[in-house]
């Protein structure tokens, strides 16, 4: 690996874990949701450092280009991080809708007409309490 | 308050989305047969002054912040009834599709505590309810795979205009219940969490906006459906509710 093509990859690795922890820092970024990217950068300084690691990595799976190995992660990662994102949007979607639902309720006992029964209706604990679709 | 114990009868829900239109007038045809009974308008967040229209004609109103689609809608009307203390429940469509009169036949079938859901069908009736060549198929499609998963013949499982009991109250507010069309999955996963169901015949005036409501293309509304059913008929064992 020429030392220029080195250069710029350990320069990326390094740039992208300082982005990564710097928008952690200044709590743009959730802990649980930065673990992946921190770890993306390490693999990539990791590599860059010891391009030997690739090529073995490369030989082991009968791929021919280390190129490919690269590509071929980079894919992966990128669909399973979009099927985290999925689940999580949904998941969020519920509890949404279930506040606002819960809104809605609680919003109805203020009307003089609802009152008492929506005094009771807050009062109470549903067994539809929690988040479930 | 225990909520084991409940203390008032029925209620009526009709989940709305912009029907300032009919909404007025249903609500007081309800309460004009069913002076007793309290209607429950669920508003999903209407911008025709549907909520305003609906608590003039003598209905208890819910209004979402924002639309949140059909089935969250009557998920919440189901939330308010079992939280405060019905024992049954029975909603149908804002549209003035379903006539207000038959509500007294689910009322008579849920008192005889035969069965925890009923579904008003427009196909057991002596009325021939006109149908698109597509909706026919599709409905034909859904009624079919329905039928077969419960192994329980099922006609008309679009129905908006439906009945249920507390058990049935709990396993639509507890668990899953579709945010939108929720139609064929919900018999489904009903019957898996061990409800009992019946079709009642209905008669049902075909109305415009009929199919607006249920938004979406049909294309999304078949995948849908077969995607939910299928998980539907999967997840169930342990998903079932000991009541």
């Amino acid at each position: 690996m020429p030392f220029t093509q080195k250069l710029l990859a350990t320069a990326m690795a390094v740039g992208l874990l300082i982005f990564i922890i710097e928008t952690v820092r200044r709590r743009k970024l959730r802990e649980e949701y930065a673990w992946l990217w921190v770890l993306v950068g390490i693999i990539v300084l990791v590599l860059a450092l010891w391009p030997a690691l690739l090529k073995r990595i490369t030989d082991l799976l009968g791929i021919e280009l280390p190129v490919n190995t690269v590509f071929f992660f980079g894919l992966m990662f990128i669909v399973f991080i979009n099927l985290h994102f999925s689940v999580k949007i949904s998941l969020l979607t519920n509890q949404v809708k279930r506040l606002a639902q819960e809104l809605a309720i609680k919003e109805s006992r203020s009307r003089p007409a609802d009152g008492e029964e929506g005094q009771r209706i807050q009062d109470s604990q549903g067994p539809g309490d929690g988040c479930a679709g | 308050m225990n909520l084991s114990q409940p203390d008032k009868e029925i209620l009526i829900l009709i989940p709305v989305y912009n029907e300032a239109a009919s909404i007025r007038g249903l609500v007081g045809e309800i309460r004009e047969l069913h002076p007793e009974i309290p209607v429950l308008v669920v508003d999903d967040g209407s911008v025709d002054g549907s909520a305003a229209a609906a608590r003039a004609g003598g209905a208890r109103v819910v209004r979402h912040p924002f639309n949140l689609g059909d089935g969250a809608a009557r998920q919440t009307g189901f939330l308010y009834a079992l939280r405060a203390g019905y024992r049954f429940l029975v909603h149908l469509d804002g549209d003035r599709q379903h006539a207000p009169a038959e509500i007294a036949r689910f009322i008579d079938f849920l008192r005889r505590d035969e069965a925890d859901l009923l579904v008003g069908s427009r196909f057991l009736g002596s009325c021939a309810y006109p149908l698109s060549p597509g909706r026919k198929i599709g409905m034909q499609l859904f009624s079919l795979i329905c039928s077969l998963v419960i192994r329980q013949r099922i006609t008309d499982p679009t129905s908006g205009f439906r009945g249920m009991n507390r058990r049935a109250l709990k396993v639509f507010t507890g668990g899953y219940y579709p945010q939108h069309f929720p139609d064929a999955d919900v018999i489904i996963s009903a019957h898996f969490r061990g409800l009992r169901i019946r079709e009642i015949p209905i008669n049902v005036t075909p109305s415009r906006s009929a199919n607006l409501h249920r938004g979406g293309t049909i294309v999304y509304y078949i995948y849908k459906m077969l995607l939910s059913t299928f998980v539907s008929s999967l997840r169930l064992k342990r998903d079932r509710i000991e009541f």
